[in-house]
């Protein structure tokens, strides 16, 4: 009897300890993520004394909205199981684009419009490419990434085009309310992401297509329709983010944007989206910006060089992946 | 009896409190073939990757040879010669064949490179050994799935395997394949290696088997000599633990007007002049071996496969079916032979897996009725019995008759006209099986025309109301009612007359 109890006590235990570490394992599971970004909030509050007022938190997601539009983008493109390094090209394009057509005295709406019609165009012919041909993404983004720079340059002969009007100006510079313009549109970009993945038949398609493609297919779903769209979107969504940049900085220059289609992918990467395709959410990868937004503007408070914030962005970046990484294998062995 | 080579005795796994395996002991003899059988998760493939050391026992002990294995790693196991053949093949296609039976281990001269001569020379004369008629300089990617079994079994043998575990090796190869697969598990016996057989393909048991140990739910129910097996029934009652009155639970209809009509059929090399129809509430079973143009029907019907001539009249129509949205428009439904590659969206969940064709039904404006499109998944999950904790549970965590089930109820809900499904029990437990048969004909009841693939002679037979026989890419004869037997389908798909 008297065996038997404790036996059955040290069995509760030996439960308990599962069940501790299994909640430990499905928190981690869930929101690692989540975990890493209040983490590296509470760090930066606590280590700068200029982090956590709103002004810096404001002008955080401020500097954070180029990066967010072109993200939520990526988001739809990585989730079919393809890429799109040409994203920052696409950047300078339709800033260039857009300062032109303002230069020319085309109104300003009527040139956002146009610049955001001819980044669909953009989209649309990769994705036309893409899924027609049969040429991997990574191909054709890398070499929309030259030939849309070349673009850029050729057609500003180099130096920016510089756009005085203050109107313009107030898309990236000026507020509605209390809140900045930069910031409402990067709202309502993600908004419209988050409802046409998760809501629609489009956005499940998308996922479908980044885990089974023939699965699709024989559902009757247009599976190359399906790709070109998410690139013509894509392509759409990167333009308002060139616009965007566009207006803040006054200009649109050749080299604006270089490089921020890493920034992009790192963020959607971090959210937790499979870059193999299949798997991935809106949600995650608004924390993925706020991760890479907190920590370039956490670096900077602390004074730390451009130089070693490359470095410390890498590992940062390296270590998230790594985790995300240790969670799939944890599914895969249950 | 001689030793026994490996004994497992008293095995218990549990992963995270939940036990796979309870008190499972296994005694195998060298030179014998020990079959392994259970449902699906009745814990063979835990036991197994507990004997190749992918997994370890939570108690019990292991012997081999009368001696305790103490720490059964992955190492270990290959060092003691335990080799498994896994469902998935292990194949490089983009090398030859020899370089594959040599894989990590190819025959290097003295410079340290790969010494061809010798590695293509030792190939062949394991093959000659093992009586496999295959070219060693040959590419993988261009021999058959049943020869790149033998590649894997040859690469077993090269390294001196003791122990081969075979899981399901016949569950992809055709009639004639898996005779030659059996009769190279005769010469592994003869050649002293033991062989664990891992099998849902009772008559295979019965044919090679020695021994048997039947597991459920994850515990030892009973190890007994083939001899002393009456018959498949009594075997599926130990493993199932109910009785099995049939498999197939067909249930005669009233059969109705033709409403698919297929005429002159063709497609260089691959079909040629097929003619038959359907009518509704009929079932027809397509038999044939594997690559005599059983799939390929089904792919032109769905149009997956581009005729070259031939028209596809439904309801008395010629109908253009130029892609699988056409052939949906048409009222046709496919369930395909090879779930993973081609029906299952493997990271989402059982409900959009049941929901993928049939988004449109629940979409009202742009945007998707979630509570419509959850509450028709848990009603088919109901109606079907797919088991599973939620349908919100990714469907990758599900045993292969539940997924089967899921693919399944995506198509009731289309309510087609024309389901056409290929290999629908493919790797499914007997008890899933049963389930399914018994909603095919539940459709069939319904006045649907259903056309069945299959590689299981008996599932033909206990099916359908008529059989057509494919052979090489010819329609080798049509079968009706009486005249469905075993016989009659082997000898078709052979080359040979029937009789009544």
């Amino acid at each position: 009897m008297l065996k038997n109890n404790s036996s059955s006590i040290e069995m509760s235990q030996n439960n308990k300890n599962i069940n501790w570490k299994n909640t430990l394992f499905v928190i981690f599971d869930k929101g690692s993520t989540t975990i890493g970004l209040a983490l590296l909030f509470i760090i930066m509050s606590i280590i700068t004394t200029d982090f956590l007022t709103v002004d810096n938190l404001v002008n955080v997601m401020r500097q954070s909205s180029v990066l967010c539009i072109m993200a939520v983008a990526m988001t739809f493109i990585i989730i079919t199981g393809g890429i799109d390094l040409s994203a920052g090209s696409q950047l300078a394009v339709s800033g260039v684009a857009v300062s032109g057509l303002i230069v020319a005295g085309v109104p300003i709406p009527l040139a956002i419009l146009l610049t955001i019609i001819i980044g669909g165009l953009i989209g649309l012919f990769m994705g036309t490419v893409i899924s027609t041909q049969n040429i991997p993404p990574f191909i054709v983004t890398l070499a929309m990434l030259t030939i849309l720079s070349g673009i850029a340059f050729v057609y500003t002969e180099g130096t920016p085009i510089v756009v005085s009007d203050a109107v313009f100006r107030e898309i990236g510079r000026g507020f509605i309310g209390p809140i900045p313009t930069a910031i409402v549109i990067m709202i309502i970009v993600a908004i419209i992401g988050h409802l046409l993945l998760s809501h629609t038949r489009f956005g499940r398609y998308v996922y479908t297509i980044g885990d089974n493609e023939e699965a699709a297919r024989l559902c009757g779903i247009n599976v190359k329709l399906v790709k070109t769209s998410v690139y013509a979107f894509g392509g759409a969504i990167m333009a308002i983010a060139g616009i965007v940049l566009a207006s803040r900085l006054s200009s649109g220059s050749p080299n604006a944007g270089t490089g921020s289609e890493l920034d992009a992918i790192a963020a959607v990467v971090l959210g937790g989206t499979n870059l193999f395709g299949g798997e991935g959410k809106i949600s995650g990868t608004l924390m993925g910006v706020a991760i890479i937004s907190i920590l370039n503007n956490g670096l900077n408070l602390l004074n730390v060089s451009s130089y070693n914030q490359l470095m410390i962005k890498g590992v940062v970046i390296l270590l998230a992946v790594w985790l995300n990484s240790i969670k799939a294998r944890r599914k895969a062995s249950v | 009896m001689n030793s026994p080579i490996i004994e497992l005795k008293h095995i218990t796994k549990s992963f995270s409190g939940v036990k796979a395996l309870t008190d499972v002991s296994l005694t195998v003899h060298p030179g014998s073939v020990h079959a392994l059988v259970g449902e699906n998760g009745a814990g063979k493939s835990t036991l197994m990757k507990i004997l190749t050391g992918a997994y370890s026992k939570s108690s019990g002990e292991i012997f081999y040879k009368g001696e305790k294995v103490e720490n059964m790693d992955p190492k270990t196991s290959k060092k003691l010669g335990i080799h498994c053949i896994y469902q998935e093949l292990n194949v490089a296609n983009y090398l030859t064949v020899a370089e594959n039976v040599f894989l990590g281990s190819q025959p290097v001269n003295k410079l340290g490179l790969i010494d061809w001569k010798q590695m293509n020379q030792t190939a062949k004369e394991i093959f000659a050994s093992l009586q496999i008629n295959l070219d060693p300089k040959q590419m993988a990617k261009d021999i058959s799935i049943a020869q790149k079994q033998m590649i894997e079994i040859a690469r077993a043998i090269s390294q001196d395997a003791k122990i081969l575990i075979m899981d399901e090796p016949t569950s992809s190869l055709s009639e004639r394949e898996t005779e030659i697969l059996l009769s190279l598990v005769t010469e592994l016996k003869n050649k002293g290696v033991s062989i664990l057989y891992i099998s849902h393909r009772m008559d295979e048991i019965f044919k090679v088997c020695d021994t048997v140990t039947v597991l459920r739910d994850g515990k030892y129910i009973k190890s007994l000599p083939m001899s002393e097996v009456k018959d498949v029934d009594s075997l599926v009652e130990l493993m199932v633990n109910r009785k099995m009155e049939s498999y197939f639970n067909k249930i005669e209809v009233p059969i109705g007007e033709t409403i698919l009509d297929v005429q002159n059929l063709s497609k260089t090399g691959v079909l040629n002049n097929i003619n038959f129809n359907l009518r509704s509430g009929e079932i027809l079973g397509i038999a044939g071996l594997v690559g005599s143009g059983r799939t390929e029907i089904a792919q032109a019907l769905f149009g997956m496969l581009k005729k070259d001539a031939g028209e596809i009249l439904i309801d008395n129509k010629k109908v253009e079916i130029k892609g699988p949205s056409d052939a949906i428009k048409l009222g046709i439904g496919f369930v395909t032979e090879n779930r993973k590659e081609t029906g299952l969206v493997l990271k989402q969940t059982v409900r959009d897996n049941i929901s993928l064709p049939n988004l449109r039904k629940y979409t009202t404006n742009l945007f998707i009725n979630k509570k419509a499109e959850k509450k028709e998944s848990e009603d088919y999950k109901k109606k079907l019995n797919i088991k599973t904790r939620s349908i919100e549970q990714t469907i990758s965590t599900l045993s292969g008759g539940n997924q089967q089930k899921a693919i399944i109820s995506r198509w009731m809900i289309q309510e087609p006209r024309i389901l056409i499904l290929d290999e629908p029990c493919r790797g499914v437990d007997v008890g899933a099986k049963a389930e399914i048969f018994a909603q095919i004909s539940k459709l069939a009841e319904q006045g649907v025309g259903i056309i069945m693939i299959s590689s299981e002679i008996a599932e033909i037979v206990g099916m359908s109301d008529r059989t057509i026989v494919m052979r090489e890419g010819t329609l080798a004869g049509e079968l009706e009612k009486d005249m469905i037997t075993s016989d009659n389908i082997l000898k078709l798909a052979f080359g040979g007359g029937i009789s009544a």
